[in-house]
């Protein structure tokens, strides 16, 4: 299709899609789609052809997903419990897409080693041969197909994120709830260390301690979890503290209950809502910061397939114009976009859904 | 009472600093062995690994080095390479000048930018625009930084050859020629921050327009962008300085990988450098100047949100 074509085929269709809304007497459709014919005006004029075919790829796209988003709610509102069915229902679809992209990830994490057409260090093919029948996404560095190590990574990667996350919120949230229960010099001491681990960057705490130690992976799932623990202990300590003064605590303190009474039975079932999103943000944080760290060559060491490994290994094909780093990389920003949304839709309905 | 508060905060800021380079002095004393046998290696001979150590003072006790340390810190002298035998001040003095310049840039930029937007999405909530401003916050926030580095390179660099994707610096460059060749990594950095401050921002603004007196202020009449600038920014203020010092903290950490993604000569880049080859001075005097700006940063955020308190300001 040649350019001025194109540009007329858009803007026109633009155009009669803000008529037959206006028509149909949906005005804020028909606002947006109005910004959306000027966005497209400006880009046609300033930008030229490419500029304005390459947004239409990304509508295009972000359509797909919507659409792809709406059919997976409606699935998951026919499979639900029906005691889910109204939460589900009003979630918005950001939600339900970051729900569909994480089974998707589940999915290709558990059964990796069935989906994957070649194995994690297989070499079968040229270095960075473009993509053909066998390979959708084309070679690596070093002839491995890349389809295969992304679906790997997604074990990996994503594998130790969870394990380090696991770790740091069952310390920090274990410590939390202690610290509120039992108060005194525990609090203060607990409080204290936690002051000090957070005022160090995690990124730079995490280089530091690695540089020293090594990295193998025991020790990078340790010293995650010692730098995300106290994230986790001052939300947890907030949370409950403000538990810990309810008459009820003081009631079954009277009966002569013990501490891990308190915390199991009074304590938790009223901070969950805000312990899970917050599991969520601090899996983002973790699986951000472990490929960060693999992107500086200090995380999961070659040749087990990992995302951030996989954009430093290939990061210098980018000036040649070649997209072979973007795809781990994208593979990361999908994951951490996906759970950002169900947890905003988390944190929107445990705050009372102020305006 | 504003005074003995700053004071309080000063002293606590003073006292993290000082547990905090404790803990990066004495982080090293964990190396299997000592320093002297990790530099050497294994099959060093007991000789050379005792000559190294005469030459790095590790025959006195940990406590005493520390203070030597501490103090050669506090005059400027961050120990010397154990590669190059360079004097880290050296060789970090021009490299923390460009991370700054680098830092400061992207500031400059990304906080008029945020808070206006902030604002704005404040007024106009739960319409489409803030829709988009959400998401489009959310996918920024999510990716990490050489993601959007690598992007950014591929269109505005490579594709349409807009901007050069190496940092190359030079000293005789022109104030123009740098920011048009830092302007990448730069952006890198704005997008990044701005996304998180400006949904701070909206948060803060839209926690205050429950208040009593906003209230009044609508059913007074008043229109509701003068309901916001008038009467919640001005209350908005501490939680708004609170969320540009965290993000500006914020970009010490994130400004190692910005580094690396765009070559650029900055300590980021030299802390990475220096992590692989375990040269452990120069990883020391990096990760203080992290730390210390971070704490820093921070500590300038409580203050100003003292400062700016007008409860505090007038005390009844």
């Amino acid at each position: 299709m040649s350019d001025p074509v194109f540009i007329a085929l858009c803007l026109g269709g633009l155009a009669a899609a803000v008529l037959v809304t206006w028509r149909m007497g949906q005005m804020s459709a028909m606002r947006t789609l109005i910004f959306c014919l000027i966005l497209a005006g400006l880009l046609a004029l300033f930008l030229g052809a490419p500029a304005l075919r390459f947004s239409a790829i990304v509508a295009g796209l972000v359509a797909i997903s919507a659409a792809a988003s709406w059919v997976f709610r409606a699935a998951l509102l026919m499979v639900a419990p029906t005691s889910m069915g109204p939460a589900l229902r009003a979630a918005p679809l950001t939600a339900a897409f970051g729900m569909l992209v994480i089974t998707i990830y589940a999915i290709a994490g558990i059964f990796a080693p069935l989906i994957a057409p070649f194995g994690e260090a297989e070499v079968i093919a040229g270095a960075f041969a473009p993509a053909d029948g066998t390979m959708i996404l084309g070679a690596d560095q070093l002839g491995r197909d890349m389809f295969s190590r992304i679906i790997f990574g997604a074990r990996n990667t994503v594998g130790l994120a969870l394990l380090a996350t696991t770790l740091a919120f069952l310390a920090g949230a274990a410590a939390g709830l202690f610290a509120a229960v039992r108060g005194g010099w525990i609090d203060q001491i607990l409080g204290r260390v936690v002051d000090v681990i957070m005022s160090v960057p995690s990124l730079v705490f995490a280089l530091l301690i690695l540089s020293i130690l090594g990295t193998n992976l025991t020790i990078i799932v340790i010293v995650i979890a010692v730098i995300y623990a106290p994230r986790v202990f001052r939300l947890t300590r907030a949370v409950a503290g403000g538990v810990v003064t309810m008459d009820y605590i003081e009631a079954a303190r009277l009966r002569g209950e013990g501490d891990w009474y308190l915390i199991r039975r009074e304590i938790l079932p009223n901070a969950s809502a805000p312990l899970v999103a917050e599991f969520g943000l601090e899996f983002c944080f973790v699986f951000l910061l472990i490929s960060g760290l693999s992107f500086l060559g200090l995380g999961i060491q070659p040749p087990t397939a990992d995302w951030g490994s996989m954009v430093r290994e290939s990061a210098t094909m980018i000036s040649f114009g070649i997209t072979t780093p973007l795809i781990p990389a994208g593979a990361i920003a999908l994951l951490t976009v996906a759970v950002n949304f169900v947890v905003d839709w988390m944190l929107y309905r445990s705050s009372g859904l102020k305006v | 009472m504003i005074a003995a508060l700053v004071l309080k905060r000063l002293g606590l800021g003073l006292l993290t600093l000082l547990v905090v380079s404790l803990l990066i002095f004495f982080a090293v004393e964990l190396l299997p062995g000592d320093l002297a046998q990790a530099v050497l290696g294994q099959a060093a001979t007991e000789e050379t690994v005792a000559a190294m150590r005469e030459q790095l003072g590790l025959d006195r006790p940990a406590p005493a080095r520390y203070l030597d340390w501490l103090g050669g810190v506090l005059t400027g002298d961050l120990g010397t390479s154990l590669l190059s035998g360079e004097r880290v001040s050296t060789a970090i003095s021009q490299r923390l000048l460009n991370t700054l310049f680098l830092a400061s840039y992207a500031a400059i930029i990304a906080v008029p930018f945020a808070v206006i937007l902030g604002v704005f999405v404040a007024l106009y909530r739960n319409s489409i625009f803030d829709r988009v401003a959400n998401v489009a916050t959310l996918v920024s926030i999510s990716s990490p930084e050489f993601f959007l580095g690598y992007v950014l390179i591929l269109f505005l660099s490579v594709k349409t050859g807009a901007f050069p994707a190496i940092a190359t610096l030079r000293g005789d460059m022109s104030l123009i020629d740098l920011l048009y060749r830092t302007f990448l990594p730069a952006l890198t950095l704005v997008l990044v921050v701005t996304a998180h401050m400006m949904r701070m921002t909206r948060a803060a603004i839209i926690n205050l327009l429950a208040s009593p007196y906003i209230e009044m202020a609508r059913l007074k009449g008043m229109p509701p962008w003068k309901v916001i600038v008038k009467h919640a920014l001005p209350n908005a203020w501490a939680p708004i300085i609170n969320v540009i010092a965290l993000n500006l903290a914020y970009l010490v950490t994130g400004v190692v990988l910005v580094e690396v993604v765009f070559v650029y000569p900055g300590i980021g880049q030299l802390l990475v450098d220096a992590v692989a080859k375990r040269d452990f001075p120069v990883v020391q005097a990096c990760c203080l100047i992290f730390a210390a700006t971070f704490i820093l940063l921070n500590l300038a955020a409580d203050i100003g949100s003292i400062l700016t308190n007008p409860r505090l300001r007038h005390p009844k």
